[in-house]
């Protein structure tokens, strides 16, 4: 089965050879399942002067309950891209787990990485499969950024593309937010992006918005001080993906924290 | 009346050996040897596009002599069952032996099933956390499998490559004398009169399996830091992503692993080898 011709797609190859490997093909018996697993929520990313910055809180709720202080949602897909994602946990780590193997397939097959746009469409194509389960109350949204090693103008390499339960992709300008606080987060937002952010103050940024939706949104986990758990940011350049370090992180969620005491409001 | 010959089994398996084993004798050498930083593999190939030398996994590559769509397809069929194998239980769970048990399984049925066997002779390497720990297996057109000392070559007049290989390689190499050395054992042969070839950079496609990494290890080594290492100049582990123009990214580094939702711990970690600090970095530049 391993020596079919076939495609460079993983997915593709999986769907002939191993199609239980594949979530969204599964068969689900009838009713909601939305309160029976896991969801995560708010992830936010911004387009910096050299790249992309993406930051998740750390929250996994089920129902009214705290089901994980210290998820983590917002992952490397490959060299140069992210994705975060909102939803259903256990699936999305599933299809988080499938995207970076297909992108890592397809670079060792074809010997050259996919563009950043056919990295969007592999996506939406996967968020598309799980449109049934999705109805189900089971869905799972992903945000996507990345370094665009094409571009000519490297102030505009940095791209954000959002997607809904139906697929997309859909390439957002600057900023984007997903998740049940990202209605506050994108206000947050919305006042303080601007286009050529260095990746510090983009960092701060994303950050404070994570904060304004925990602050508003019960499903959104703010900074944990007392146990030291704080947000996953992560950025995207030209020299790659990169995790802010742990104590960098804390070191931005504490000025962020000590900032609020003066003002609530940001 | 049409007339049937009968040709005897051991006939049969002795023409298709023949006829692989000239195949293979044909083309151009490939040598792979294990050094104190990792897995070394030289291959004299005249094409930049078309490998002799592939990632399949993180730490298991592949290199093959013979004919290329036949090693191709085997080439894409290893990576296709390591994705499958990393996907359904985890990233550590992917071996070279299981790899190195199905090239023999296929490359054994397609020999004794089809009418015309594969002429090719793989190579499969998994780098290990010391030298000593590195696994080199040999499949051969017939399926058989052996795994092999440190060091091997593929291809034309093999054995007299091996020769060249096996009086100076040691184990704790750099990688500027492994380079060297390789180059050497496959210019030993194929020379005017038996003396010995210079084989140009452009014609050798140069890679490696860094030891000392986390994630994805497979690295080409190509342009000016091939050049380089061909010279004598000490070079880098890490050297050559060079060609300006390849769509490959730049190595993660050391501390950043290719990461993976599934893997989350192996982050933050020291890579899982018994020798604690590694070697002396000294081509390792940080």
């Amino acid at each position: 089965m391993f020596l079919n011709v076939g495609t460079s797609s993983f997915t593709q190859f999986l769907s002939t050879a191993a199609p239980d490997l594949l979530p969204g093909r599964r068969p689900l018996p009838p009713g909601s399942a939305s309160a029976l697993a896991p969801h995560a929520t708010t992830i936010v990313a911004l387009t910096t002067a050299d790249g992309v910055v993406m930051a998740g809180d750390r929250r996994g709720t089920m129902g009214n309950l705290i089901s994980s202080r210290d998820i983590r949602k917002v992952h490397p897909a490959d060299e140069y891209s992210l994705v975060g994602f909102a939803g259903t946990a256990g699936i999305a780590l599933e299809m988080v787990r499938l995207f970076q193997v297909e992108l890592e397939h397809y670079e060792k097959i074809e010997g050259a990485m996919l563009s950043l746009d056919g990295k969007a469409n592999r996506l939406a194509a996967m968020i598309r499969g799980n449109l049934g389960a999705a109805m189900q109350g089971l869905a799972v949204i992903p945000l996507f950024a990345g370094f665009d090693l094409a571009a000519t103008d490297p102030a505009r390499a940095g791209r954000i593309f959002s997607f809904d339960v139906a697929g997309g992709p859909y390439e957002e300008t600057g900023y984007d937010g997903i998740g049940s606080g990202s209605l506050f987060a994108k206000a947050a937002l919305k006042k303080r992006y601007r286009p050529g952010l260095s990746a510090d103050e983009a960092i701060r940024i994303a950050v404070e918005a994570l904060y304004d939706a925990a602050d508003d949104d019960s499903a959104t986990g703010g900074p944990d001080l007392s146990r030291r758990i704080y947000p996953v940011v992560m950025t995207a350049t030209a020299e790659g993906t990169n995790r802010l370090p742990d104590a960098e992180a804390a070191a931005v969620a504490e000025a962020v924290v000590a900032a609020r005491m003066e003002n609530p409001g940001g | 009346m049409a007339m049937q010959f009968y040709a005897s089994p051991e006939q049969i398996m002795r023409d298709r050996s023949e006829l692989a084993r000239k195949g293979i004798a044909r083309g151009r050498s490939a040598v792979t040897l294990s050094y104190e930083g990792g897995v070394l593999f030289v291959a004299e190939n005249l094409s930049s596009a078309l490998h002799k030398v592939s990632e399949i996994y993180d730490r298991i590559a592949f290199a093959a002599v013979g004919r290329y769509n036949e090693f191709e397809n085997l080439r894409r069929a290893g990576v296709r069952m390591a994705d499958t194998i990393g996907l359904s239980f985890d990233r550590r769970d992917v071996t070279g032996r299981a790899l190195a048990n199905a090239y023999a399984q296929t490359l054994g049925a397609i020999f004794t099933e089809q009418s015309k066997p594969f002429e090719v002779e793989i190579c499969v390497a998994e780098v290990g956390s010391t030298p000593e720990a590195d696994e080199l297996y040999r499949i051969t057109y017939d399926g058989s499998v052996n795994d092999e000392p440190g060091r091997m070559a593929m291809g034309g007049q093999a054995e007299a490559v091996t020769g060249a290989l096996r009086e100076e390689h040691r184990l704790d190499m750099s990688l500027n004398d492994a380079v060297r050395l390789a180059v050497r054992a496959l210019g030993s042969v194929g020379g005017e009169g038996g003396a010995p070839r210079t084989i140009a950079a452009s014609q050798l496609e140069v890679a490696i399996l860094d030891r000392r990494r986390v994630g994805r290890t497979f690295r080409r080594i190509t342009g000016a830091a091939l050049v380089t290492l061909l010279n004598g100049a000490p070079a880098t582990a890490d050297g050559g992503e060079a060609a300006p123009a390849d769509p490959k990214p730049p190595a993660p580094g050391p501390d950043k692993p290719a990461e993976s939702a599934g893997s989350a711990d192996l982050e933050g970690k020291e890579k899982p080898t018994g020798g604690g600090k590694s070697g002396n970095g000294k081509d390792k530049p940080k």
